[in-house]
């Protein structure tokens, strides 16, 4: 479960304080689906990226699964992206010099898992994301649709329990946009935490809870738990 | 969470893989450097030996006694005058081989007489010694052979000759075995002195050698010019020369009238000199592994910004700060390693190649060199990845990972 509690996060452009972040309260259960929308500037980035431990707010408190986040120290924090946490960015982020199974293996090697440890956890993920014929390919021998998969299966190999996704199908077309979406929506389904930013609204609306985002402030909010 | 360590060097070497032209240049920077000190070092000590060995050449381990005090304590008018009272004589010589740590001694008389043979003559130096002075001397002969074992007191009419007098008297003819006449004495020519027989100060090829107790009776003294004492090693050089020193004391009623050098003391001056220059122009090299450290920290720095993204990434996976750390200067070890090998390889080659066209040049690294050059290597760029790598840890992430 995600709790922010009275989150700013202000940003200094010259002499001037940007709030990205203006007191947003807000609770995320467990294996809920949430889109977040709004225009560019408005803040989802930011808010993602609170979420997924790689800012810190300016004020406000954290907690993730009860424990408060934003009081842990780089080492922890860094711990609680590698176990609890997965990634998948817009651009994809694979390491070109890495096969898919060893982009994937990523995250495994940071945890200290040992390399005959890895080996089946990769094996099991590129089978679930119907790429197991890919795994000894750099990413610029794969089509869009099939990195954002490893995108993908990198992201859950440590089985997290909240998937943070900006905007996963922005650099697709729109057929292998709708595959990754449905990917993602399957994980859900088997019970992991999804928040989507997205600025297309079609995506969005799948969502079963919407947020929009305006001026660093939750909009809306029409699924609130 | 810790990296296993095959891990880190995996995804260094991957990583270093990844760029193969900055990590060609880095190396080369490396290797360079490297390489420098080595060569530069061999050189150093290379010149350091030859010095040495030509030094060896006038003998080693020599104990050389003179007659006369260098150092005027008395009111005796004579030791004033840097004479002395008693002379060295070939009783004392005598003496002085009975001690365990001499291994050789050849006593010298020097002086100047015609040589004729035929009608061929010229004026020459003489010196009186014993067989002992051509080991003492590291002297080669070119035919024949050097005066014989005998006991010093006796004399022979028997003459080595210097080639440059050989070629003088004898033109083309054969001279071993032929008389020539020294002052108003005739000697039988038994040996001719090898060509590489120069040492500082004296040009052996134009002098010729006869038994001492000949040269005293042919200059009508019982005095010695020198006495020139080798001792068993090393260690052994300032015991003879006590020793010395008390013998003649004794010897001399308790004067302390001769001088007592030890060559020791010159060689260890100009191995002093040579060291130091040595270590000045390491010194120098050693700039330019310097120099390969800021380069690696320059393209260090490059790599990291053109691999924002990776370093973001990393974290987004959860990498610790300590840990992007760990890999950015794992990173820089390999390289340094690598480049460090590199380097020592060049070094040896440049070393073989200065051998080939120097060849009386020892141009060898030292053991010691090769160690810490490489450790420098290493030293060197780990400390100037630190920055680089600690630039890498603190990269903010969010800006990282959206660096389109």
């Amino acid at each position: 479960m995600i709790e922010l509690v009275n989150i700013h996060r202000d940003f200094r452009v010259g002499d001037q304080t940007v709030h990205a972040l203006d007191d947003v309260t807000l609770t995320i259960q467990a294996g809920e689906y949430v889109s977040i929308m709004g225009p560019s500037g408005s803040g989802k980035s930011t808010l993602l990226n609170l979420l997924g431990l790689l800012d810190r707010p300016t004020a406000g408190t954290y907690h993730l699964n009860g424990q408060d986040v934003t009081s842990l120290d780089d080492l922890q924090q860094a711990r609680v992206r590698n176990r609890e946490i997965g990634f998948v960015f817009q651009m994809f982020h694979l390491v070109p010099r890495l096969t898919a199974a060893e982009n994937i293996a990523l995250p495994l090697l940071l945890a200290g898992v040992p390399a005959e440890q890895r080996i089946p956890r990769v094996e099991k993920v590129l089978e679930e994301l119907n790429i197991a014929d890919r795994g000894h390919h750099k990413p610029d021998q794969l089509s869009g649709g099939q990195r954002q998969r490893v995108a993908i299966a990198r992201a859950t190999v440590t089985e997290p329990e909240v998937l943070l996704a900006d905007e996963p199908t922005g650099n697709l077309d729109h057929r292998s946009g709708q595959d990754v979406v449905r990917i993602l929506e399957g994980l859900n389904k088997r019970g992991i935490t999804l928040i989507m930013v997205t600025h297309d609204p079609e995506m969005g609306q799948r969502a079963r809870r919407q947020l929009h985002m305006m001026d660093g402030q939750l909009a809306i909010d029409n699924g609130s738990a | 969470m810790a990296l296993h360590s095959t891990d880190i060097a995996r995804f260094s070497w991957g990583a270093l893989r990844g760029y193969p032209a900055r990590t060609l240049l880095m190396l080369l920077a490396m290797a360079i450097g490297v390489g420098a000190v080595v060569i530069l070092t061999a050189l150093g000590d290379g010149a350091r030996r030859y010095v040495l060995d030509e030094f060896a050449g006038l003998g080693t381990n020599l104990v050389i006694i003179f007659p006369g005090r260098s150092e005027t304590t008395g009111i005796d008018p004579s030791a004033m005058m840097g004479e002395t009272t008693r002379d060295l004589t070939l009783d004392d010589a005598k003496a002085l081989l009975r001690s365990a740590r001499v291994k050789r001694i050849a006593p010298i008389n020097v002086g100047q007489v015609e040589v004729s043979h035929g009608s061929r003559s010229r004026e020459v130096v003489v010196l009186g010694s014993n067989d002992d002075l051509l080991g003492i001397r590291h002297w080669q002969m070119g035919q024949g052979k050097f005066l014989p074992k005998m006991d010093i007191g006796r004399a022979a009419s028997l003459v080595v000759i210097g080639k440059t007098i050989r070629d003088e008297l004898f033109g083309a003819e054969r001279a071993l075995g032929e008389w020539i006449r020294l002052g108003d004495r005739r000697f039988r020519v038994i040996g001719v002195m090898g060509s590489e027989g120069r040492s500082i100060g004296v040009d052996v090829q134009e002098t010729v050698i006869i038994p001492v107790a000949s040269a005293q009776q042919m200059f009508n003294t019982s005095s010695l010019f020198r006495i020139l004492v080798e001792a068993k090693n090393r260690e052994a050089i300032e015991p003879v020369k006590q020793m010395v020193i008390d013998v003649l004391q004794k010897r001399h009623q308790g004067e302390k009238d001769v001088t007592v050098v030890t060559q020791d003391a010159v060689l260890s001056t100009f191995d002093d000199i040579l060291g130091a220059l040595t270590y000045a122009v390491s010194g120098i090299a050693a700039i330019s592994l310097a120099v390969a450290g800021i380069l690696i920290m320059n393209v260090m720095l490059v790599a990291i910004s053109e691999r924002t993204a990776e370093i973001g990434l990393l974290k987004a996976l959860g990498a610790s700060r300590g840990q992007i750390l760990r890999l950015i200067l794992a990173e820089a070890t390999l390289l340094s390693a690598l480049g460090g090998l590199c380097g020592l390889g060049l070094g040896q080659l440049g070393c073989w190649i200065i051998r080939q066209a120097f060849p009386v040049l020892p141009a060898y690294a030292p053991t010691w060199v090769i160690v810490s050059v490489f450790a420098l290597a290493l030293f060197t760029g780990l400390l100037f990845s630190l920055l680089p790598a600690r630039h890498a840890a603190r990269l903010d992430p969010v800006l990282a990972l959206s660096g389109r």
